[in-house]
This record gives structure tokens, C-alpha cells and sequence, in this order.
């Protein structure tokens, strides 16, 4: 059964379906082949180092007006018909659900970007290799971080008689350099291994750790801020989740409104994931595509499932995940679009003394040089929400903050407690600035990826300061 | 081929290829969930997962590999694997490692269970969640939800020095939420805590936390809530309920002695901890009511085992005695590093996950009041119980959190409900601020701690009690 492709998995598990729970049971089943490999460095060496070749099948079925799912790891001919009679079973002892919004039709799959093989084959050795560059490059800082490597093989089916294959791969690197207690941070996420540069990434980490030794502590209170595209990457990941979910959205948890102009004009927001190397279709074998979730400030829609897209009247937007009906679709690729940041300032022109190497490119060093007095900002960190419709959240800065004057980084910042509303702190009138190019970052799970701009923003509300 | 078959073939393949030690772990998981929503199931899963997770060690560097197969030949492919990838890390070689000396046995172990999770039948554990939900939803929650989850483990181990150890873990519970929705923001109450409580036993946990008799409440409460009072912001004699307690010592404590963040091993994602090697055995951490342990022996709670995932039994140890810290959450090789002579506190999230520095019980001792004596002893000052937020910084000292439910204290009486209490500080101050403790002890439950990369969800328990703590922060919003 091992030589068996994941479409012919996915058709087998269909067809015991059929077999076992009689013409009318409807089914759809998806069969993922997983090559993930992850290296992992602290203290300047790696100290872990995973690799899993994996296969799962994920099976939902619909009987007698009852929905049940399952998902194993055994695909022999016995492992497969015990997943399908254990999931039939547990539909017939369900209570009636009379949400289901039937299986996906057949319909055309759109063209994924091509899966660089190299990535998806690559070795251990090669992503040690770029740790080491990275750890070379910190110039003696102590280091720690990943490099990754991800390769899906993935096959869908349904009794409706549609079916579609695809496949994905990520690299992703992440990782910091340490002075004193002190960290800068670097991080790409990109669709092939050799787009990742090691030194590239562990010279820019150890700039920004150089320029946040010393720190001062401020403060809290309302800034201005200069959000680096890490940063921006955490507010893209809530909206996501908490806002543009439809199920959040269909119990009126969600702040959005189709249509309301909710966002600065600056601000247009779209999932794109078919944008990097994406799976062409959803858990329910809809076709994935872009989405404009917010157009010029308005918010234009909020991603579907089938389940609530029919709860809406709309249509599938290629959304639905494993544990949808709890969860919610959401986008996972999402993308701000920049915007032209003004005149172009050469990066280190923004920086002063010890301070220099805090702003690591041009569209950053463009937003610092027109701040007032304000705060430019790395990374946040453990993001909590307080009140989901408000998008009220809690967290902290992480791996640099600088103190901005009169468009210069003057200093270090020790690190500061928020409580923002998200959607409050983009609204009309808040965005002072957009960078022109979008960094995408890596998602904790690979195939969910956040692209942004460094970002300005007019106010932004720190409650705390690092001693409380 | 057994399952210590698959397991003795990767290490021994390990071995071969050129490790000095290998250890595998084989793991069969069985997980089902039900979820409901306003009176209707929502959704029911069962997933069950195969696999064989082996490690090798080659001179000072680690590798792991996994595969769902348990065949001779996928075995001993996965062991040549690990020791392949061990060897690319020493590409990049960190510090010498040993591992401190763990007795090598043949033992068997299972968790208690009276009433099988899995043997109970669908639609009764359907019925008590969709009349639950109901209920709430009659009594003015926009949003009623209910779950369950059932984990049923079995692992055999296996180690080049000759541990041959299988266990059988089931792990059950589940909960209830109401929710109500006004202009512009969202109040919740649940029972007996957010998505639930769980513990190492079976249906009976469920069964005890009597769902239907209190969706009613809950939900009424989520109404109030609304139109409540907000926490008035300033410092003030914080008293905390048992459930949120259990999750300010798991992450104000427990993340904190975990020996792998005090080395750097997680500085880049998780971060590190705020306490210093050095200090062990004379840092004050807290008040002198401040007693935690470390207890994987704590039957039916949710962080008992009998062995851990690299054969170290499981042992009760200290980690703050009297306010003092005096002992950290270890593995074999992080207490070695460490000059520790314990690990103890390693395990992994499924077949498909390296082993790695976990938290088990880590909890507080009983202090000598109650919860109504500690309300009778403080003049003014806000109770608050449930977490709804949580958020700590990178070495685990500024935290600031948000429960559900706040009560106004006013000369030593619980007054009025107070919406969107949240409190903050920094993690020493606020426990050496520990002016009383109550008895009245509950082993909560922690299904969804979240750690490494590739990520693993940890199931956790934590022994608390309501406590007070003096002059803390409160009332803090965007």
C-alpha cells in the first residue's frame, strides 16, 4: 500500500466509504504525505535536530443527516477501513446536523506555483550549513534559532467526484544574535532553501543586538511607533484569527463590516496563497485564491468556509481547515500592501552612535526619518486578546525597541507591556506611513506565511514598562 | 513485530551507523473531541496516530527522526536517519554532552481510569453537551459552547542502555463557556474553567464536574457581565481564585525552572527565564507560604506518568521550599550540563516529537486558610477568578492577565461583579506579596501548553488554591 499515491489513497478511502455506509453517505478525505525537517541552534550550536516523513488521512463524512471526522496514520488496507468504519459509526450515534453545506463539486483547480525540488529534497547537512553562516556572521555574539525545510504531497477526493493533487514546500529561517541580554532578531520565510541566507540573516541579527545594548527604561504611555515587518507580521496574524475568521465573524465576535471603512486608507490587506508555494485547494477541496479582505481602508469581506459560507449566503472562499466547525476558516496568507514611503533614506542615516544598526533597510530608515519623537519596534511578543470583537490585545516588545527623535534613533529601549486595540490603532487617520516592500515572515506551521511593510503608526498604547 | 521490536530495531540501527547512545519511543494515541454549540453538536473527531520517534547521540550532537511505520525496515531506516542528521549537526557542535545516570528497567505502568472515555457511548456524552449548551442558550448566552477531549496513550521505550518501559496514559475532561455579546465587546463565564479540566483518569473526571447544573448560572452571569462595573484601575489586595492561580504558577514558575530555558536552549522562541544557576538553593521567590513541587506522582492529575519519555521514573521533588527556589524541571542532558543529578521532566508530544524539557505537576502546597476566611480578611480589594488572558514576557517576570470575573472585597465582604479585571506585575515581587493561602486545593489541568519548534502541545497539571496577594496593579485597558 506503501507505493500507492495520495490520490489513489484519497479515491480508496472514498470508495470504502461508499462501500461501507451505503450509496447516500457522502464523504471527502484528503491524504498528506509530510517530509518536515527542522534544525535547530542555541548558545552558537545546534542542539536539536528533527526530521519526520509522515503520512496522514483526514476523513469527513455525512450520513443520515449526521457529520463525523477522523484522521489516522495508517494507510494499509485494514489501518484505512478501521478509520472508515470507526468515522461512520461515530456519524450514525451523532445528532442530526443541519448546518452541513454539502461536499465541494467538481471544479477546476488553479495553478500553483512550482515546488522547487531541491527544497523539498534538501539534506541536513544544508540547513546546518546555514546555521553555521548564520552563527559565522554574528561576529562572537552568542546565537540561537532554526532553519527549516517543508515538503507537503497532498491529495483530495469526494463522493461528489471531484478530486485535486498539489504539492507545497517552504524553507524558513529565524534567529537571533545576544549581547548582554540583549537580542536582534532576523527571519525570512521563502519557497526555496537557496533563497536563505545564512550570513545575510546573522550579520543583520548582530547589527540590531549591537545597537540595542544599554537600554533605557521609559515611560508608558501613548507612542508613536515604527512597526519592522516582524512586528507587523503579529497584527496581521490577530486580524486574521479574531477578525476576517467567518465564524467569528457569523457569531458577531469579529469587529469586521463589509463595507464599513474601518482601516486607514493606507491600509489594503489581501490573502494571497497561492502568493508562495500553497496547496491549490482548502480542506473541502475548494480552489484557493486571492482574497481582498480590505481595499484602501474599507473592509470589503472575511474568509469562508462552506459551512459558513452558507450561513452567510456567500460562497466558499478556499478557506476551510481541519477542525473548521470549531474553529473558523481563516486567511494564513496574508499580505499588507505597501505603499511608496517617501523619499528613499539611505539605511544609517537614521541612526546615531550606539544606536547604529537598528534600522536595517531603506523603507524602515524612510518611516524613522519622519517620527517626531516616537519608538521603533522589532517584534512582539505572546500576544493575548483581551476582548475578541474589540481586538483588544496584550503583549510585549521583543528583540529591540529604540527611542526615535527628530527622525534619528537615538537609543536603546528596555522592553514595554501594551494594551492595544488593533483594529483602533489602523484606523482612518492612524497609519502615518507604509514601507514599498513586503518581508514575508514564517507562520509557527509551515504553509502560513504574513508579508508586510514596516509600518508607522500614530499612537499606539504601551501599559507597562519592563519593571512592572 | 511488536511494538519493542520497532523500537529495539531503531536503536539498535542508531547504534550501528555510528551513535553512542539511541533511545526510541513507539506511541499509539487514540484522541476524540466533541464539540457543541447553542443546543447542537458541532463537531466530532477521532483521530488515532502510529508511529516510532527514534534519537541518536553522536559525540556531542543529537538527531531524531520519525516515522508512522512500524515495519524491521522502516525502523532501522528511521535509527540510520537519526544518526545521519546527528552527524550533520555536529556541523555546528555545541558543549560536550552527558547524560546524568538513570537506572535501566523493565517496567510497565498505567494512569487510573474507572469508567473508560472511549467506552462511553457517543450519544450520552452528545446528550450532556448539546443540554448544556441549551440550557445557557435559554438563559441569555448568544454563544454556548461545550467540549470534550479524550487522549488514550500507549508508548513502549526503548534505550541503548536497556530501559524497556511501556505505560498506558488515558487523559480525559471537558467544559462549558457562555458567552454574551453587547456593543462593541464580547463577557464569558465558564465551568469549571475555559475549554475545560482535565486530568490522568477517566469518564468519572467529566461526570464530577456536574456541566448541566451549572450552564444556567454561567450563563446569567456572562448577561450581567455587560452591564457590570468595570475593574477600577490602581493597586489594590488581589485575592485569586484557584483556577487562575494554577495558571499564574505555570507561567510565572513552572516555564520559569525549566532547566532548558535557564541554559538558552529556548532563547530564540520560547525565551529564557529570569533565574540564575547560581542562585539555586538561596534566591527568595516568594513569600514563606510559597511551597511548589514538582509531582508527576499526583494521582489523576494531568501531568502524571510513571516514567518519563527517556526512562527516568517518576519522582516528587521541590522546587521553591518555603520561598526559596530549590529545583528546576530536568532532562538527562540539560542536568548534566547543569551539574544536577536529576532529569525526570522530559517528554514528547506524540511519536512524531523529540523529548524535551516539560513541566509534569508543578503546583502549590496547601496554605493553612479558606477562600471566604481570606475574604473576611481583606478590607478592600478585588477577587478575580478564571483566566480569559495571559501574557508573560520572554524570561518569565512581566506578566499581565485577564479573568473572566472580577468581585468588588469591601470590609471584608464579596460585593458587586466587575467586568474586564486584569492584574500585572513582575513574577518574584508579586509572590513574595503572598500573604495568605487556602486548603482547599485542586489539581487543575493544562491541555494546551505550547512549546518548541516543531511545535508541541504539553499537558500539564498544577495543584492551587485561592491565595491573596498584596498591593498588586489592577484594572489595566487599552
Amino acid at each position: 500500500m506503501s507505493g500507492q499515491t495520495e490520490l489513489e489513497l484519497a479515491g480508496q478511502v472514498v470508495e470504502l466509504v461508499r462501500r461501507l455506509g451505503g450509496p447516500a453517505a457522502q464523504a471527502e478525505a484528503v491524504v498528506t504525505r509530510a517530509d518536515l525537517a527542522l534544525t535547530r541552534f542555541a548558545n552558537s550550536g545546534i542542539h536539536q535536530n528533527v526530521s519526520e516523513s509522515t503520512v496522514g488521512v483526514r476523513l469527513r463524512v455525512h450520513v443520515d443527516g449526521r457529520t463525523a471526522a477522523g484522521g489516522g496514520s495508517v494507510v494499509t488496507a485494514d489501518g484505512l477501513s478501521a478509520l472508515v468504519e470507526r468515522t461512520l459509526t461515530a456519524a450514525r450515534l451523532c445528532p442530526p446536523d443541519p448546518g452541513w453545506p454539502g461536499l465541494t463539486p467538481p471544479m477546476p483547480m488553479p495553478d500553483a506555483p512550482p515546488v522547487d525540488e531541491a527544497t523539498a529534497h534538501a539534506e541536513p547537512d544544508q540547513r546546518a550549513d546555514r546555521v553555521g553562516a548564520f552563527v559565522a556572521a554574528a561576529g562572537g555574539l552568542s546565537t540561537a534559532g532554526y532553519c527549516r525545510t517543508a515538503h507537503r504531497s497532498s491529495a483530495f477526493a469526494n463522493s461528489a467526484g471531484h478530486s485535486a493533487y498539489g504539492r507545497s514546500v517552504e524553507a524558513a529561517m529565524d534567529g537571533i544574535a545576544r549581547r548582554d541580554g540583549a537580542d536582534g532578531v532576523a527571519r525570512r520565510s521563502t519557497d526555496r532553501l537557496s533563497d536563505v541566507d545564512g550570513a545575510e540573516l546573522g550579520a543583520q541579527a548582530a547589527a540590531k543586538a549591537q545597537a540595542a545594548a544599554d537600554p533605557v527604561e521609559l515611560p508608558p504611555g501613548h507612542y508613536e511607533v515604527v512597526f519592522e515587518p516582524a512586528a507587523v507580521a503579529d497584527l496581521l496574524q490577530n486580524l486574521s484569527f479574531y477578525g476576517f475568521n467567518g465564524k467569528r465573524y457569523a457569531e458577531r465576535q469579529s469587529f469586521a463590516e463589509p463595507g464599513a471603512a474601518q482601516f486607514d486608507r493606507a491600509v489594503t490587506l489581501v490573502d494571497d496563497p497561492l502568493g508562495g508555494s500553497g496547496l491549490p485547494f482548502d480542506a473541502e477541496g475548494t480552489g484557493r485564491r486571492a482574497l481582498t479582505l480590505v481595499e484602501a481602508g474599507t473592509t470589503r469581506a472575511v474568509a469562508h468556509d462552506r459551512r459558513t459560507a452558507a450561513e452567510a449566503g456567500a460562497e466558499s472562499t478556499g478557506h476551510a481547515v481541519a477542525g473548521g466547525a470549531t474553529w473558523g476558516p481563516m486567511p494564513r496568507n496574508l499580505r499588507l500592501t505597501g505603499a511608496v514611503a517617501g523619499p528613499a533614506s539611505a539605511v544609517g542615516r537614521s541612526t546615531t552612535g550606539a544606536a547604529a544598526g537598528a534600522v536595517v533597510d531603506a523603507d524602515t530608515a524612510a518611516l524613522v526619518a519622519g517620527v517626531r519623537r516616537g519608538l521603533l519596534v522589532t517584534d512582539l511578543w505572546y500576544t493575548r486578546v483581551l476582548d475578541p470583537k474589540s481586538l483588544v490585545v496584550t503583549g510585549l516588545t521583543r528583540n529591540g525597541v529604540w527611542l526615535i527623535e527628530d527622525g534619528t534613533v537615538v537609543r536603546a529601549v528596555r522592553d514595554l507591556r501594551f494594551t492595544e486595540s488593533y483594529p483602533r490603532a489602523l484606523g482612518p487617520g492612524a497609519v502615518l506611513g507604509l514601507g514599498a516592500r513586503a518581508v514575508r515572515q514564517p507562520e509557527r506551521v509551515d504553509g502560513a506565511w504574513w508579508a508586510a511593510p514596516s509600518l508607522r503608526l500614530a499612537s499606539w498604547h504601551f501599559t507597562g514598562g519592563a519593571s512592572g | 513485530m511488536t511494538e519493542f521490536d520497532a523500537a529495539a530495531a531503531a536503536v539498535q540501527a542508531a547504534l550501528d551507523a555510528g551513535a553512542r547512545y539511541a533511545d526510541a519511543r513507539v506511541m499509539h494515541r487514540r484522541y476524540e473531541s466533541m464539540t457543541a454549540r447553542n443546543g447542537d453538536v458541532e463537531e466530532l473527531t477521532q483521530d488515532e496516530s502510529i508511529g516510532l520517534g527514534v534519537r541518536a547521540l553522536v559525540g556531542a550532537s543529537w538527531g531524531f527522526h520519525a516515522v508512522p511505520d512500524l515495519s524491521d525496515a522502516a525502523a532501522r531506516d528511521a535509527g540510520r536517519r537519526a544518526t545521519r542528521t546527528a552527524m550533520a549537526s555536529a556541523r555546528v557542535p555545541g558543549p560536550p554532552v552527558d547524560l546524568v545516570p538513570v537506572q535501566a528497567v523493565t517496567a510497565s505502568w498505567a494512569s487510573g481510569c474507572q469508567i473508560d472515555p472511549l467506552g462511553v457511548p457517543l450519544s450520552d456524552k452528545g446528550d450532556l453537551l448539546v443540554d448544556a449548551t441549551r440550557t445557557m442558550a435559554e438563559h441569555g448566552a448568544d454563544l454556548a459552547e461545550g467540549l470534550y477531549q479524550i487522549w488514550d496513550t500507549a508508548k513502549w521505550f526503548v534505550s541503548s542502555e536497556g530501559h524497556r518501559i511501556d505505560q498506558r496514559i488515558r487523559e480525559c475532561g471537558g467544559g462549558i463557556s457562555a458567552t454574551s455579546i453587547g456593543d462593541g465587546e464580547t463577557q464569558r463565564r465558564s465551568w469549571p474553567s475555559y475549554r475545560g479540566q482535565y486530568g490522568t483518569t477517566g469518564w468519572e473526571l467529566v461526570e464530577s464536574l456536574d456541566l448541566a447544573a451549572h450552564a444556567a448560572q454561567i450563563a446569567e452571569e456572562s448577561r450581567a457581565l455587560l452591564t457590570a462595573p468595570p475593574c477600577p484601575a490602581g493597586e489594590t489586595d488581589l485575592i485569586l481564585g484557584g483556577e487562575q492561580l494554577a495558571l499564574q504558577i505555570h507561567e510565572s514558575v513552572g516555564h520559569a525552572i525549566e532547566l532548558d530555558r535557564i541554559l538558552g536552549w529556548e532563547a530564540a522562541f520560547a525565551g529564557t527565564s529570569w533565574l540564575d544557576l547560581a542562585q539555586l538553593g538561596s534566591l527568595r521567590y516568594g513569600s514563606e507560604l510559597m511551597n511548589i513541587t514538582i509531582d508527576p506522582t499526583i494521582p489523576g492529575a494531568l501531568g502524571s506518568f510513571g516514567f518519563d519519555d527517556e526512562g527516568s521514573p517518576a519522582v516528587k521533588r521541590d522546587a521553591v521550599r518555603d520561598g526559596r527556589w530549590v529545583g528546576v524541571l530536568a532532562g538527562r542532558d540539560s542536568a548534566a550540563m547543569a551539574n544536577l543529578d536529576y532529569g525526570g521532566s522530559v517528554r514528547a508530544d506524540g511519536w512524531a516529537r523529540l523529548p524535551m524539557v516539560r513541566m509534569t505537576n508543578v503546583g502549590l502546597e496547601p496554605g493553612p486558610h479558606t477562600l471566604e476566611e481570606i475574604i473576611a480578611a481583606t478590607d478592600d480589594g478585588v477577587l478575580m477568578d478564571l483566566n480569559r488572558s495571559w501574557s508573560i514576557d520572554d524570561k518569565r517576570l512581566n506578566f499581565q492577565f485577564g479573568c473572566e470575573v472580577g468581585w468588588e472585597i469591601k470590609k471584608g465582604r464579596r460585593g458587586r461583579m466587575l467586568r474586564n479585571p486584569t492584574y500585572t506585575g513582575i513574577g518574584p515581587l508579586f509572590w513574595r506579596s503572598m500573604d495568605m493561602l487556602s486548603s482547599e486545593t485542586v489539581s487543575w489541568g493544562t491541555p494546551n501548553c505550547g512549546k518548541g519548534q516543531p511545535g508541541q502541545v504539553g499537558h500539564t497539571g498544577h495543584p492551587a488554591a485561592p491565595a491573596r496577594f498584596r498591593n498588586v496593579r489592577v484594572g489595566v485597558s487599552a
